[in-house]
């Protein structure tokens, strides 16, 4: 489902190289586990398969069911179905939660032909994914993540993510922020919506996520590139030893 | 003011002029009127329309800017409007005549053009400084308007829309408007073009607000492509009052909104908003001097403008705060989008303290859309022009929705969005 080959990107404004040839193939079905020290790059690698315009590519492909996105938009991207759930949702004031819900679902289903959704269809699924991710509805009538606390925020990408059912899922550090409770929650939301022809990428520091959402393979990114893969056994041996020993037999 | 050496007079002076000399014995008013007619028609004379030479008119030249005043008057037929909030009751005004039949339940309802005959309305037609050219052309030319009393402890339900509409040509409207003790009201007064003639409108609301009194006041300015519109609201705070005021600025060619107001009484609480939607070749002003004369008063001032294609905004916001005013707390500021290289926007906020003990501030911004709230909608599938147009939307919905009336606000947002869909 996605194939990302000698990847080389880097920072639009100043030049830097941030990804410095990085390969790494998704199968549709497969979820896949990004681990990595701080500033790795593991952000940078989602921005740039969403699309933000701050990050180039020189170098390289990203293959997205066989065929290269690098020349579509964010918004084009989104209607193939890539999602991502941001590290940090950004606040929006003035743009009402359940209006921008029904927008992005639309304009989705624009893009790819489809019927748009009626008023009372949309509170439905509204609701009903709400519920299971025991996100309030009062919450939903506030502008845009503004005001919701760390979880929330949170809890509202995963919301996002199954009103919009996405082929492919990246989630950055959905984890962070969440309660014990509320990472049972959201792992729940993940996991329902594993099926053979959807991918997710997890990116992560911390087991604790991979015990709920089990991985089918984990990468290690260091410095721009993918470092050493491996079975579910590889994050284990992270949380134990660190990442010391894996860099140092990779320099 | 400054001394001018025999005045060269640009055409549209000169057309004021001759408009005036062209309807003496037809404009409304006894002697006393009639000859503080001439008084400010003699300052116009003498002074001209203001240059960027004047403070007061830095950032509009309204000598340069206004290059003609039409003098044909449509007489096209016009109709009154729905009003913005349905069972609203309307006063229309029509090509600058009211219906002089209209009644409103619980206020009492006047004609301008009877204080004009009169007499009562000579004292009015003055102007608040040297520099008040609005006050000095709506004085020379006014004709009609409402006479609006809201009496001590009355409540009106639904907001009053003072509807002008015109098809073009010269309209010049003043609104006395008092509110009493007590009282409880929403007006919104609405300014509108039907047809394609070129107009020039002045429209001066005198309003003043009892003790206790709980107003909220709408201006919608939606004047057509071709038309000047030069609005003043002057307005007196009492004690204990509360004042919303609400301005809109979505047409127009060349926009000159000035709000005077003066805060009177204690425990006054004022709160002003603003929005100004810019496009096109137009250039629209909204100048507000506001004066916390007493003691423990407070305001809040908030402007956001939008600013598209060539269009150029201007806000100069001056708060005074007097020697015995202590206590005002007063917090003013002014952000702009501007969405196109093309575009422009003067700010000037401005305090004048005397007093020691106040807390008084201002900011203004000026922007483009923030980038990541544009790729966090686009993220989720939204498409660059919608997503753009959905960011400019929040920007100035934020403030109306800060009005209570739900109609209201929908009925705005409305206005706001067929805006957008036009000019964005
Ligand atoms: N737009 C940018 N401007 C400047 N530096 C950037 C930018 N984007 C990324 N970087 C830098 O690139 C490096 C990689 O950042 P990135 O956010 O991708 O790391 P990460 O692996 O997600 O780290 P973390 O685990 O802390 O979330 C960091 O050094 C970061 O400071
Ligand atoms: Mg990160």
């Amino acid at each position: 489902m996605l194939e990302i080959k000698n990847l080389h990107a880097r920072i639009a404004e100043d030049g830097t190289e941030i990804i410095r040839g990085l390969n790494l193939t998704v199968k549709a079905g497969e979820v896949a586990a990004i681990m990595g020290p701080n500033g790795s790059g593991k952000s940078t690698l989602s921005y740039i398969l969403s699309g933000r315009s701050d990050y180039e590519v020189t170098e390289g492909e990203i293959l997205y069911n066989g065929e290269s996105i690098l020349e579509l938009d964010p918004a084009e991207r989104a209607s193939k179905g890539i999602f991502l759930a941001f590290q940090y949702p950004v606040e929006i004031p003035g743009v009402a939660t359940m209006q921008f819900l029904k927008v992005a679902m639309n304009e989705q289903r624009k893009a790819r032909g489809e019927e748009e959704l009626t008023t009372p269809e949309f509170i439905r699924r509204v609701k009903e994914s709400a519920a299971e991710l025991k996100i309030n509805m009062d919450m939903l009538k506030r502008p845009l993540n503004v005001g919701f606390s760390g979880g929330e925020k949170k809890r509202a990408e995963i919301l996002q993510m199954a009103l919009l059912q996405p082929q492919l899922c990246v989630l950055d550090e959905t984890d962070s922020g969440l309660d014990i409770d509320a990472l049972k929650i959201v792992a729940d939301g993940v996991n329902a919506l594993k099926s053979p022809d959807r991918a997710t990428i997890v990116i992560t520091h911390y087991q604790r996520l991979l015990d709920y959402i089990v991985p089918d393979s984990v990468h290690v990114l260091y410095k721009g590139q993918i470092i050493r893969s491996g079975d579910k056994e590889l994050a284990l041996e992270l949380e134990a030893n660190g990442y010391a020993d894996i860099i140092g037999a990779a320099a | 003011m400054n001394i001018q050496t025999q005045p060269r007079l640009s055409a549209a002076e000169s057309a004021l002029i001759d408009a005036y000399n062209a309807s003496f014995g037809d404009l409304p008013g006894n002697g006393a009127v009639a000859s503080a007619r001439d008084r400010l028609l003699d300052d116009l004379k003498t002074n001209g329309l203001p240059t960027r030479r004047i403070e007061a008119w830095h950032y509009t030249d309204l000598k340069t800017l206004l290059r003609a005043v039409p003098t044909e008057t449509s007489t096209a037929v016009i109709d009154a409007q729905t009003p913005f909030v349905a069972g609203s009751p309307v006063l229309a005004v029509l090509q600058g005549k009211i219906d002089t039949k209209a009644s409103v339940e619980g206020v009492v309802v006047g004609a301008f053009a009877d204080m004009l005959r009169e007499g009562t309305a000579a004292p009015g037609l003055s102007v608040i400084d040297g520099d008040d050219a609005i006050g000095r052309i709506n004085g020379s030319f006014v004709r009609d308007g409402y006479v609006l009393e809201v009496p001590a402890d009355a409540e009106l339900e639904t907001p009053l829309e003072i509807q002008a509409i015109h098809g073009g040509g010269q309209v010049h409207t003043r609104f006395p408007v008092s509110f009493g003790a007590n009282s409880k009201a929403t007006v919104i007064e609405r300014h509108a073009a039907t047809g394609d003639g070129a107009a020039f409108v002045s429209s001066v609301s005198d309003i003043s607000i009892g003790d206790g009194a709980d107003v909220t006041w709408v201006i919608v300015q939606q004047q057509g492509a071709d038309d000047t519109h030069l609005g003043q609201i002057r307005i007196r705070v009492g004690a204990d009052a509360k004042l919303k005021l609400f301005v809109i600025n979505a047409g127009g060619k060349l926009v000159r909104q000035e709000l005077r107001i003066d805060v009177a009484g204690e425990n006054a609480e004022l709160t002003l908003r603003g929005v100004n939607l810019l496009g096109g070749d137009t250039h629209t002003d909204v100048t507000l001097v506001l004066a916390h004369n007493v003691p423990n008063t407070s305001s809040t001032e908030v402007f956001r403008n939008v600013v598209f294609d060539r269009a150029r905004g201007v806000f100069q916001g001056m708060i005074k705060v007097a020697l015995d005013a202590q206590k005002t707390d007063a917090k003013m500021s002014c952000n702009t989008l501007l969405l196109s290289d093309d575009a422009d926007f003067s700010a000037k906020p401005e305090l004048e303290i005397f007093a020691d003990d106040v807390v008084c501030g201002h900011g203004a911004t000026v922007a483009d859309i923030d980038d990541n709230h544009l790729y966090y909608l686009m993220a989720r599938g939204i498409p660059e022009n919608k997503a753009r147009a959905m960011l400019v939307n929040a920007f100035v919905a934020e403030i109306v929705e800060e009005l209570e009336d739900e109609q209201l606000v929908e009925a705005l947002e409305g206005i706001i969005s067929a805006w957008l869909v036009k000019h964005a």
